[in-house]
């Protein structure tokens, strides 16, 4: 498990194929259920997915272990890129490389802003609306400290979900 | 700022930024933003979404721009720094939740924050895609570039690494 552990990393489709479909360490519906979880807690999901699958089977070793294998070698990877941007960033065509990344990375984002809007659009427009736009306008426009946002906003919109309840 | 003033603050940062990530690394990088660029200046607007642009291109989770940004202020100490703290904080949190979770993840109130807190992260990704767009867009082509990237990455399940590498490419022969 530990040294198997090593081989999961990248993104998280590919963390589902391994842990359910390959290795069977966990059902389809303890994957679904972890990973609402690690969505509800604060910090890096498929990092807190590595920490409670980890932790499940070995404890705290279990899910260093875990951690160190997602985060080991793209750390590695990341740093060593990192050196070349410093290095040969300057250059011409590798500017305009990464400007033109740059770009399509931002449309990576803007999609996946609204793979997860979508469904709520769907089931409760009314109280999402609001808040997704007062969000917005705040963080993206007048760039107000995430926490005074978060302060402001998440109690107001659970207060909202909470009355609302089906 | 003398080196350990810079990791301090690295440190600080990234400690506060871990318990506020409620949707995963892509929702804080409007912060990230705020605190690395405009607060204490330790790089351009153009350098911070080159550096995203990295560590989306790499392997890995998203949370390696963390890492990148630590690097890029205070080299390897800096990348250590920042990444630990950033996982540090959520690390204690999910390893004390998960137990306990399997007995209220269906009560009301549990439902009541889930629900309430995913219109929160919308707003966070969609002000994330915001700000690296009007960094990284600086003429018609770019523009069209992440309108396109956008599109193809919502309808279809395209491997990103393929709009990257095709990115590049249209980058370095000069089209872009």
């Amino acid at each position: 498990m530990m040294i198997s552990a090593v081989a999961f990393g990248g993104v998280l489709p590919w963390a589902r194929r391994k842990l359910v479909e390959d290795r069977g360490w966990l059902s389809e519906r303890e994957f679904l259920d972890t990973l609402a979880l690690c969505q509800f807690l604060p910090g890096p999901n498929i990092v807190n997915l590595s920490i409670a699958v980890g932790g499940r089977f070995r404890g705290i070793p279990g899910s260093i272990a875990a951690f160190a294998g997602i985060m080991g070698l793209p750390c590695v990877i990341v740093v060593g890129l990192g050196a070349l941007y410093t290095r040969y960033g300057q250059l011409a065509p590798v500017q305009n490389a990464l400007l033109a990344v740059s770009a399509a990375a931002s449309g990576m984002i803007l999609a996946m802003a609204g793979k997860i809007a979508a469904p709520l659009f769907q089931r409760r427009p009314y109280e999402s609306l609001p808040v997704i736009a007062a969000v917005f306008v705040a963080v993206a426009l007048f760039r107000v400290p995430l926490i005074w946002a978060l302060l402001v906003a998440a109690p107001a919109s659970v207060a909202v979900s909470w009355w609302r309840r089906a | 700022m003398k080196q350990g003033d810079v990791l301090l603050a690295l440190a600080a940062n990234f400690l506060i930024l871990s318990l506020l990530a409620f949707g995963g690394a892509n929702a804080v990088i409007p912060e990230m933003h705020r605190q690395a660029v405009e607060v204490r200046h330790w790089m351009s607007d153009t350098e911070f979404v080159q550096l995203f642009a990295i560590a989306q291109a790499a392997p890995g989770p998203n949370v390696m721009v963390v890492t990148l940004v630590g690097w890029r202020v205070a080299g390897l100490a800096g990348a250590l720094v920042a990444t630990a703290a950033m996982i540090g904080p959520s690390w204690v949190l999910t390893y004390a939740v998960f137990r306990a979770w399997d007995r209220f993840k269906n009560r009301p109130w549990c439902m009541a924050i889930q629900n309430g807190l995913a219109p929160v992260t919308v707003g966070l990704v969609a002000s994330s895609a915001f700000l690296l767009a009007r960094a990284a867009d600086t003429d018609t082509v770019t523009v069209l570039l992440t309108a396109g990237t956008a599109a193809a990455a919502y309808w279809t399940r395209i491997n990103p690494l393929w709009v990257f590498a095709v990115a590049a490419l249209l980058g370095v022969a000069g089209l872009i």
